[in-house]
């Protein structure tokens, strides 16, 4: 396409940019993305802070997968700039766990090989990405073979698997696509116990889509709260109950309060 | 085979907390009738041919008892000039598949991987998907000659073809969610498609080769028959029929029956070991 009155879109003047909070890990400045000729995100402004998990929560359709989807890189952008820690998206080194984990494992490759997959891909020598794989497999307190099929293990074993896959390489920044709704109630206590004792150990920065605005609680630092489309920030809401969090501080007040919070802001946006 | 025994465990597996009445339910003892059932369909076929022949109501000069038949099959694979035509007629079709298989695979891989690329050849592919092959038999003798190469190189034509067809559509229909994850772990446009295209597209492949050598048999008998030809089953069964020779004309259908029967499940087994996950 040529833009035909090129000088004209010169002459506006280039938004300055405002860098975040201290402690700020993910700048997003003027993000803009259309979806069939209407703005789904137009000149969105978030900070994400570092090390800690960022719930996103939000009404259908409002773009919350999209939204870390044009993060990690999945989705281009039309518009704005993504940084990480002033650096971009090909400079820095992220993990992603997908919602489906039958399509995003690779099924000709062992367990094992799957999880490796990042590492051998940045080169790692054998013995480096042995050694890492012995950690993953005592931080997740692996029971399953891995050295199965993905088909072969169990739905829960399989989402699990992948979590590792994404930390394997010690990424900087971790986006999970609403991880836990193909699994059953048993095997979602499990892995997000399992998610929050590998948050305390790496401190790994997280920004976690859920359905689910107890998981959501539970495993956030921040809530952030979408408007439905064309898509704002609603409210973003701090929860800093003490990790690790367990059964006990689901009726905590402090959860309570915060998930009601929640809930109020959510219904709000919903019939806005 | 196995199906109506998984069938019989599933339930029981997932309805865990119902206890069958322990009593009067024993265990099936009797023989598993249920194996057998594939043999019923021929057996049914060789009395009613059995039954028509003796019966004359279709002359003996035209149908050849099934008995009488499967000795001449037998006695003619087991050394006889049957087998020689049939090892001719296989390493035709060998010849042809393996031409296309080599050729066709790889191009589909490529193809398939560029979009574009495959656009621009897609009518052409699929006009000569269906084109019969056999109305292309003139053709080929213009440029071939009546030879031996003539019947592999139609028969690898047709097959190519389907192989291109096949593999390029596994490319472009692999999931894109696997080739995502690739990309979001750093994996180059080249590791994306040695690591993830290409095994996506082995199940499709698998097919597509399946067919390709039913395609490369059929054109193979065909340019037998009507390609001056001095060997092979389709120079065989013609040449019995010319002669009302209908015993080794049966012969010859019947082996080249059980040669395209043999074929698909060697590869449905050969699929089935490699491409290990397909399905699950």
């Amino acid at each position: 396409m040529r833009v035909t009155n090129a000088a004209v879109v010169a002459d506006v003047p280039v938004r300055p940019f405002v860098p975040g909070a201290p402690g700020t890990h993910i700048t997003i400045r003027g993000l803009t993305k259309y979806f069939a000729g209407w703005p789904l995100y137009e000149n969105f402004d978030l900070d994400i802070p570092k090390a800690k998990i960022v719930s996103v929560f939000g009404p259908n359709g409002c773009g919350k997968s999209t939204l870390i989807n044009m993060i990690s890189g999945l989705i281009p952008i039309d518009g704005g700039e993504i940084l990480f820690d002033g650096k971009s998206l090909a400079e820095t080194k992220i993990g992603y766990v997908f919602q489906n984990y039958r399509e995003a494992m690779f099924p000709w490759m062992r367990t094992i090989d799957n999880i490796a997959y990042p590492l051998v891909m940045e080169g790692k020598s054998k013995a480096e990405v042995d050694r890492r794989m012995q950690e993953l497999v005592a931080s997740f307190d692996v029971k399953f073979d891995l050295n199965r099929y993905p088909y072969e293990l169990s739905g829960g074993q399989q989402q699990t698997a992948s979590i590792m896959r994404a930390l394997a390489p010690k990424p900087e920044v971790v986006f999970l696509d609403e991880p836990f709704s193909a699994l059953d109630y048993e095997m979602t206590l499990f892995i997000r116990e399992k998610l929050q004792e590998v948050f305390i150990q790496s401190g790994t920065t997280m920004m976690l889509v859920s359905h689910d605005l107890e998981e959501a609680v539970y495993l956030a630092d921040q809530i952030l709260l979408l408007t439905k489309r064309p898509t704002k920030i609603a409210e973003i809401l701090k929860y800093d109950d003490p990790r690790p969090r367990t059964v006990a501080t689901l009726s905590e007040p402090s959860f309570i309060s915060a998930k009601k919070l929640s809930l109020e802001i959510f219904q709000r946006e919903v019939r806005r | 085979m196995d199906a109506p025994s998984s069938e019989a465990v599933a339930p029981a597996g997932n309805a865990a907390p119902w206890t069958a009445p322990a009593v009067s339910v024993a265990p099936p003892r009797s023989f598993p009738w249920g194996k057998l059932l594939p043999f019923l369909g021929p057996l049914v076929l060789f009395i009613i041919w059995d039954v028509v022949v003796r019966a004359g109501l279709i002359k003996a000069i035209l149908l050849p008892p099934p008995s009488a038949t499967i000795v001449t099959l037998v006695t003619g694979l087991a050394g006889g000039p049957l087998l020689t035509d049939f090892g001719v007629t296989v390493w035709r079709t060998v010849q042809a598949f393996l031409i296309a298989a080599i050729v066709g695979v790889p191009l589909g891989v490529l193809l398939g991987s560029s979009e574009r690329a495959y656009r621009s050849v897609e009518f052409l592919i699929d006009f000569f998907r269906s084109t019969p092959s056999s109305a292309l038999i003139p053709l080929f003798l213009l440029i071939f000659g009546v030879s031996d190469i003539n019947k592999v190189a139609i028969a690898a034509f047709g097959a190519f073809l389907i192989v291109v067809f096949n593999s390029a559509y596994g490319v472009i229909n692999a999931r894109k969610q696997r080739v995502m994850a690739a990309k979001v772990m750093g994996a180059s446009r080249w590791q994306i498609f040695k690591d993830v295209l290409i095994w996506e597209s082995l199940q499709p492949t698998f097919v597509g080769l399946r067919s390709a050598v039913s395609m490369a048999l059929v054109i193979v008998i065909v340019a037998e028959m009507f390609i001056g030809s001095e060997s092979g089953l389709g120079h065989r069964i013609i040449d019995a029929q010319q002669v009302l020779n209908v015993k080794s004309m049966y012969a010859a259908i019947l082996s080249a029956g059980a040669l395209g029967y043999a074929l698909n499940v060697i590869f449905l087994i050969a699929e089935k070991r490699i491409v290990h996950w397909s399905g699950r």
